[in-house]
């Protein structure tokens, strides 16, 4: 993989994702022949705003990888708290580690602290706008469970503000996929990545009623609406629960459907499903750490 | 003084902007960051006829030449305007503008969560489309009311 950091779905191609998916397989396969391969080096987490899955799957890939994590910790004890810049912070940290992962809430903070460090970075969630490594694993899962061709895929939730959507769309337009998206229309995609898609010339549909499309899915990503969003509970009310699948939601589907969601949840999927064939957001999370894993070797020196 | 001498009135040095889009005249003294308090002598016709345009603006700023900066941006609100430098009552440069693939430092990123709006030491960026401009930090894309972005 060409590239030194990692901060939007949109740079990588088809070779890019796919030298990741086999990387990932490879370790999944023989996690032993990876163990020490980095003993030595050190993973900078800055995490500006918490989020305690993608980090833990971080650390849990770099310590797999017989490396170590420094941790920034959390924003409330650290200089940031003091009004220090981003651009300062990732400066600083770049001398006490090999790689960087940056959360942060703000839109485009990777790609510009990218600008400031010569370690590899990878972006972890900038705002409402990418999280390419969970685009990866999301790609890794859904590979293994329906393919790359003729792929036909429901995108449902927030997908105006949901960085995990925009990065997927981005990734997907690499192959034969049609993308459906399913969301109430005031959190419909942002007009920059369907400009994008457009530009791709990807196959898109926009939907605000899952049953439109349902039947005809492989795969069906579910995200969460959030309630902040909302200017009032009740609006909020109304329109979540347009957007939950339960068992009897499924009647509808193919029994080969895929179901995916970037997890946390709250009660987008009932827990009903859990136990279906269908479900395969749990495998998609512990695809994290070997996908990371492959991101990381790759970044910091594929077959050294 | 008549309307008629009011447009075609010659200036001893500086720049004419001519063949703006009808309405938009006020929009490109705002890009030039004139708005009548430096002293500047400054002409503006409105909608005066055009074979080209149709109805165009037109805007005469005494002393003062436009900066390529400057020129970009306007390419973005005024994309058929002409940009006349005189120098002693004589044009001694007539050029039209050009659209730029990108702008650097010029406007101010709408998106109030884009890390170019905050304290950091980053210039804003955008990428100049057929139809507007987006933000190569944030991904915004902006079409309408460009005028209103251009930092102070
Ligand atoms: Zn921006």
């Amino acid at each position: 993989m060409r590239q030194d950091h990692i901060i939007s779905a949109k740079q990588l191609s088809r070779a890019d994702i796919e030298e990741v998916l086999d990387r990932a397989a490879d370790i999944a396969e023989d996690p032993g022949a990876y163990a020490d391969r980095y003993e030595g080096t050190l993973l900078g987490l800055l995490f500006f705003e918490p989020s305690t899955r993608t980090k833990m799957s971080f650390s849990a890939a770099m310590k797999r990888l017989g490396g170590d994590i420094v941790d920034m910790g959390t924003v409330e004890s650290s200089s940031v708290k003091k009004g220090e810049s981003l651009a300062d912070t990732v400066r600083v940290v770049e001398g006490y580690a090999d790689a960087l992962v940056l959360r942060h809430p703000s839109e485009g903070s990777a790609k510009m602290a990218g600008e400031f460090v010569d370690v590899p970075l990878i972006n972890a969630g900038d705002g409402a706008g990418q999280h390419p490594t969970q685009t990866l694993l999301d790609l890794y899962t859904i590979r293994e469970n329906a393919g790359f061709d003729d792929l036909s895929i429901g995108i449902m939730g927030d997908l105006k503000y949901g960085r995990t959507v925009h990065s997927l769309a981005h990734a997907l337009t690499n192959f034969d996929a049609r993308q459906h998206f399913v969301s109430p229309e005031s959190l419909r995609l942002p007009r920059s990545v369907r400009y994008d898609l457009h530009e791709a010339g990807a196959e898109v549909r926009e939907h605000t009623d899952l049953d439109e499309v349902l039947s005809e899915l492989d795969v069906l990503y579910v995200t969460r609406i959030q309630q902040e969003r909302f200017p009032d509970e009740d609006e909020y009310r109304e329109v979540a629960g347009e957007y939950q699948i339960d068992e009897s939601t499924l009647a509808a589907a193919r029994d080969d459907l895929t179901i995916m969601h970037p997890l946390p949840r709250v009660d987008e999927i009932a827990h009903g499903v859990d136990e279906t064939e269908q479900a395969t957001y749990f495998q998609q999370a512990h695809n994290g750490v070997p996908v990371r894993m492959a991101i990381l070797d790759l970044l910091l020196g594929g077959d050294r | 003084m008549s309307d008629h001498e009011l447009r075609v009135s010659k200036i001893r040095n500086g720049t004419v902007i001519d063949h703006i889009a009808g309405g938009q005249a006020l929009n490109v003294l705002a890009i030039v960051g004139i708005d009548g308090s430096g002293g500047d002598a400054v002409s503006v016709g409105m909608n005066v006829p055009s074979d080209r345009l149709g109805q165009k603006d037109i805007v005469k700023v005494e002393g003062r030449e436009l900066s390529q900066d400057e020129v970009d941006v306007l390419s973005l609100i005024a994309p058929a305007a002409t940009i006349n430098i005189v120098r002693d009552f004589d044009v001694v440069e007539k050029h039209r503008v050009e659209r730029p693939d990108q702008v650097v430092g010029v406007l101010e990123c709408p998106n109030r969560h884009c890390i170019t709006t905050e304290d950091e030491p980053v210039q804003s960026r955008f990428e100049v489309l057929e139809d507007g401009v987006r933000c190569e930090f944030c991904d915004t894309i902006v079409r309408e009311d460009l005028a209103e972005l251009i930092v102070d």
